[in-house]
C-alpha cells in the first residue's frame, strides 16, 4: 500500500480533539477575576493551549473556571449553570475560596464549592498566578486525554 | 486631648441630655438616649454645623454587658471638614430605634444592613428587609452569640 494514511485509536483522537477545543465559561465572583483575566489575556493567553474562547452561556462551553468566593447565597445559581452545560462538562476550582472556603471560614461562604458540584482539577492560591492557571489547564488536558471517553453521551453521575 | 469646638457646645445647650463625650484619637464621640437622636441630628444637619453627610450606620454586640448593643452613627461635615460619631446605646429586651431614612435616603440600605446582621429593628423605616442575608435564613450572623461556623446553606449539599 502506498503510505498517506496513519492509524490511531478513537479513544486517543477524541481526548486529542477535546483537550484542544475547551470553550470555558468563567463564573467570575471575586478578587481571584483579576488573575484569570490577566490568564486569558495576551501576556499568558490561555488561547495558546485551545481554551481561549470565553462563552459566556454554560450551554456552549466544556470547562466551568469558577473564580473566586462562593457564598451560600449564590450556591443555587453556580448549581444551575453547572447543570445547564452540556456533557461532556469540566470543572476547574480556581482559587483557594473555590477549593476550601479560604479566609472565609464563616457563615455566609461555601467550604469549597465540591459541595455544590463535581470538580476536576483543584487550582489552589490566594490568587492563583496566571502560571499556576496554566499548569492547571495543562493538568486538566492530561486529564482529559486519559480519560475513558464517554461518546455515547452517558449521564455523568454527581 | 483638646475638645473639639462642637463637642463644648452641645455639652452647653443640651446639657444632661449628651450623657458622655470622648475625643480619643481625635475621633469626636457624643452618646445620648435613644429618643433624643432624631432632634440632635436635625440641629446638628443645620447651619452652622451641616454634618449634611451620613458617612455609615453601624451596631455593636456588647456582649455580657447590660445595655448589650450600641448603634453608631458617622456624620461628616463638609463645611466644617469634620466627622462626628454619635452613639446610642440599646439594650436587649427593646432593641428598637427611630429610622434615619427620612433624613438622610442612604439610611434606607444602612439601617437593613444593621437589621439584617443585629436585627436591630428600625421605626417608621419604608422596607425593613434583610439586605444581604437571603430569605429563610435565621438568626443575625454577626451577633456575639451567632455560633461562628454555623451556615445555612440553601440547597442540599453533596457528601
Ligand atoms: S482565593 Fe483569595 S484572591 Fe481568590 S477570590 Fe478568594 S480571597 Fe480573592
Amino acid at each position: 500500500m502506498e503510505g498517506n494514511f496513519i492509524t490511531t485509536k478513537f479513544n486517543y483522537i477524541l481526548g486529542w480533539a477535546r483537550k484542544f477545543s475547551l470553550f470555558h465559561y468563567p463564573f467570575v465572583t471575586a478578587c481571584c477575576g483579576m488573575e484569570y483575566m490577566s490568564a486569558a489575556c495576551a501576556h499568558f493567553d490561555l488561547d495558546r493551549f485551545g481554551a481561549g474562547w470565553t462563552r459566556f452561556s454554560p450551554r456552549q462551553s466544556d470547562m466551568m473556571l469558577v473564580v473566586g468566593t462562593i457564598s451560600h447565597k449564590l450556591a443555587p445559581v453556580l448549581r444551575t449553570v453547572y447543570d445547564q452545560m452540556t456533557e461532556p462538562k469540566f470543572v476547574i476550582a480556581f482559587g483557594t475560596c473555590t477549593v476550601s472556603g479560604g479566609i472565609y471560614d464563616n457563615y455566609a461562604v461555601v467550604q469549597g464549592i465540591d459541595k455544590i458540584i463535581p470538580v476536576d482539577v483543584y487550582l489552589p492560591g490566594c490568587p492563583p498566578r496566571p502560571e499556576t492557571v496554566l499548569d492547571a489547564l495543562i493538568k486538566l488536558q492530561e486529564k482529559i486525554q486519559n480519560q475513558e471517553q464517554d461518546w455515547k453521551w452517558k449521564k455523568r453521575k454527581s | 486631648m483638646e475638645e473639639k469646638k462642637v463637642i463644648s457646645e452641645l455639652k452647653e445647650k443640651f446639657t444632661d441630655r449628651i450623657k458622655e463625650t470622648t475625643s480619643d484619637f481625635g475621633d469626636d464621640t457624643v452618646t445620648i438616649d435613644r429618643d433624643f437622636l432624631a432632634e440632635l441630628v436635625q440641629f446638628l444637619k443645620q447651619k452652622p454645623y451641616e454634618y449634611t453627610m451620613l458617612l455609615d450606620i453601624t451596631c455593636v454586640d456588647y456582649l455580657g454587658r447590660e445595655p448589650r448593643f450600641e448603634m453608631v452613627y458617622h456624620l461628616l461635615s463638609l463645611s466644617a471638614k469634620h466627622r462626628l460619631r454619635i452613639k446610642v446605646p440599646l439594650s436587649e429586651k427593646n432593641l428598637s430605634i427611630e429610622s434615619m431614612s427620612s433624613i438622610w435616603k442612604n439610611a434606607n440600605w444602612l439601617e437593613r444592613e444593621v437589621y439584617d446582621m443585629f436585627g436591630v429593628r428600625f421605626y417608621g423605616h419604608p422596607d425593613l428587609r434583610r439586605l444581604f442575608m437571603y430569605d429563610g435564613f435565621e438568626g443575625f450572623p454577626l451577633r456575639k452569640d451567632y455560633p461562628l461556623r454555623k451556615s445555612q446553606p440553601r440547597i442540599k449539599l453533596r457528601k
